[in-house]
């Protein structure tokens, strides 16, 4: 009932996800069901390039969130995607077991050869899938948490808060890539096997992490569709546009800000859990700040205040990216800068802001 | 505290602890029928003296305007009464129970003071009835307003307010397609549909036609009485055209205050327009 209203509001969300739905299952089918041979098979290779758009997609709406609707501008959001993957990373670890190069039973390659006796007490619990699922939404989710509640309590805004974003990515970025830290360092984690059981090399398994995205990005889709959609998300929307007015008016801007954020950061840890497995590594590297600063520009290609917009910026960027790092690899970076560049001057409200006519930035 | 009376006070479990009960401030009392006393407040800036031990109350229902030069410290005041900035020293109660100066602005505004600024802030990317919606009084918690519909009851009570600031016919516009004078009204309706005791208007009159001006004259004499309302305001004819008791501030303190034409007659104030 709820559903069927929320999706009558947003028509070209509903398109996308019914297109969403196609592809989950047409994907797996031609991958899993037709022969190589023919026409019409899609490699697991594309499968599993798929399956990683769609978590960006996912961190994509994650950030549209708070930036299109709350106006916070966060450079920072690859810092929790990359927390959500390191938990799952870890998890994928444990269940090397002796399969490792060195066999030791309990502690992870990189602990063997770094003479480490016994494992740190943080690495305890992943190796219960459970546990690990919840510290993927937990620890991100905490840690935008207490950034949030000390941001949006002093007032911190605008350009400060985004420089803030980021710094708090970079620290991050330079503590994991020391080996003291008990995260594999600048290698990260990789040379995982298998996850519940089921062999990470298998075309099924690939065609089931494929649907758990899908899956991921439609809920995820939904469930910012319905925050949107409702008086809180009419409250966010004040807030972007008229902060002082929203405060007198008698709401606490920061703890609307604090929720949101925390959401978002749950929502971005989800989808870096996703990619892990399907990318096979987890470094460092994804706390870059460059990372961040691509997603908002997915999201700025997308058509920043619509949920599908995000999606479709990060699809359409992606496959730009892996089509063009493959035929040009030195002209990625500047494509991507000119991308930017061009579509905040050109099409302010991004390539989904061709298709709506008038304007509809509720 | 001592630290024996610490332990017996958290050891006496006949009452909740201190830090549970929920900080609610306490009922509007208007025994005195005084609504509003700022009393020796003083705010500076980096050495500049903005507010310079002023003192002004407001009676309950009463329409005051507030008039000065530009610096004179009305934007200071009002700042101060609703939250956004801190005093330096002395105090300003909201009847005879509510210390303003340990709120911030959202328990201000749910203590029922509204504020309208000086450039009409509405929500711009909202249509007319969502911003009324946004502006209604209730429990503004993240939690609730996830889940909040519209009932009949402030259906009705927003077309109410639409009546009163005259814009049934745009409800469904966007705020930020309505004329500046709309605007102005629209900002008027949300502090309206808040139920506040006490609005502060700040230059309602800015920027407007003459037949505007009219309308929000009428509209505001017509609040008066079931709220308290006070106006800062450059334009004369305006204030004379509402105002029944005037203060005169300058240099961050009241200069004088009584009726339009005592105001006017006040020898200190035209040394303080015109110059000596």
């Amino acid at each position: 009932m709820i559903l069927l209203k929320l999706l009558k509001s947003d028509r070209s969300g509903t398109f996308m996800l019914a297109l969403l739905l196609l592809t989950t299952l047409v994907v797996p089918i031609c991958n899993l069901l037709l022969p190589e041979s023919s026409s019409l098979h899609i490699s697991t290779y594309t499968m599993t390039l798929l399956g990683k758009y769609l978590c960006y997609a996912l961190l994509a709406v994650a950030v549209d969130l708070v930036w299109g609707y709350l106006g916070i501008l966060s450079l920072g959001h690859g810092a929790f995607f990359a927390l959500g993957g390191y938990a799952m990373g870890m998890y994928l670890m444990r269940q090397i077991g002796s399969r490792g190069t060195y066999g030791h039973p309990v502690l992870p390659d990189f602990m063997v050869f770094l003479n480490w006796q016994e494992l740190p007490w943080f690495w305890h619990g992943f190796n219960w899938f459970w546990f690990a699922m919840l510290m993927v939404v937990l620890v991100p989710g905490l840690l935008a948490l207490v950034f949030g509640w000390l941001a949006f309590r002093s007032r911190v805004t605008g350009v400060y808060l985004s420089i803030m974003t980021q710094a708090l990515t970079y620290a991050l970025l330079l503590a994991f890539f020391r080996n003291e830290m008990g995260f594999g360092g600048n290698n990260g984690l990789t040379d995982f096997k298998d996850i519940l059981g089921f062999s990470l090399q298998s075309d099924h398994t690939r065609a089931g992490l494929f649907i758990a995205s899908a899956t991921a990005l439609g809920l995820g889709y939904l469930s910012c569709l319905y925050i949107t959609r409702s008086r809180l998300g009419r409250v966010c929307t004040a807030i972007r546009d008229q902060e002082d007015r929203t405060r007198f008016t008698g709401y606490r801007v920061e703890h609307f800000k604090l929720w949101i954020f925390t959401f978002s950061a749950m929502l971005a840890g989800i989808a870096g859990a996703l990619y892990v497995p399907q990318a096979g590594i987890i470094n460092p590297g994804e706390f870059a700040p460059l990372a961040s600063i691509e997603i908002v520009i997915w999201v700025a290609v997308g058509g920043r205040a619509t949920l599908y917009g995000a999606v479709a910026g990060a699809l359409m960027v992606n496959y730009a990216k892996s089509y063009l790092t493959a035929a040009m690899p030195d002209a990625w970076l500047f494509a991507l800068g000119g991308l930017f560049v061009l579509v905040t001057l050109l099409l302010p409200r991004g390539v989904t802001g061709l298709l709506r006519k008038k304007e509809v930035t509720r | 505290m001592s630290m024996l009376e610490s332990i017996r006070s958290v050891m006496r479990r006949d009452e909740v602890f201190e830090f549970l009960v929920p900080d609610t401030p306490p009922d509007l009392d208007l025994t005195h029928g005084i609504i509003l006393y700022l009393e020796g407040i003083n705010v500076s800036f980096d050495g500049f003296k903005a507010i310079n031990d002023l003192n002004l109350y407001i009676d309950d229902g009463e329409l005051r305007c507030i008039i000065g030069p530009n610096g004179a410290g009305k934007t200071t005041m009002m700042d101060i009464i609703t939250g956004k900035t801190r005093a330096d020293s002395g105090s300003a109660w909201f009847g005879q129970h509510i210390n303003l100066l340990k709120m911030d602005e959202p328990e201000i505004a749910a203590a029922g003071i509204g504020r309208k600024f000086q450039k009409p802030t509405v929500f711009e990317h909202h249509p007319v009835i969502e911003n009324l919606e946004l502006a209604m009084g209730g429990d503004k918690g993240v939690w609730t307003t996830l889940t909040a519909r519209l009932n009949g009851e402030q259906r009705d009570r927003i077309d109410e307010i639409l009546t009163i600031i005259g814009l049934q016919e745009q409800h469904n516009k966007q705020a930020g397609s309505l004329s500046h004078g709309q605007k102005q009204w629209l900002e008027i309706g949300m502090l309206l549909i808040q139920n506040p005791k006490l609005l502060l208007v700040d230059e309602p009159a800015a920027g407007m036609t003459h037949q505007e001006m009219e309308r929000t004259a009428e509209l505001l004499t017509s609040l008066a009485g079931n709220h308290t309302v006070i106006v800062v305001e450059h334009d004369m004819d305006f204030v004379r055209s509402i105002a029944k008791k005037v203060s005169v501030l300058h240099q961050g303190s009241v200069l004088a205050e009584g009726t339009m034409d005592d105001i006017q007659n006040d020898q200190r104030v035209i040394e303080v327009y015109l110059g000596s």
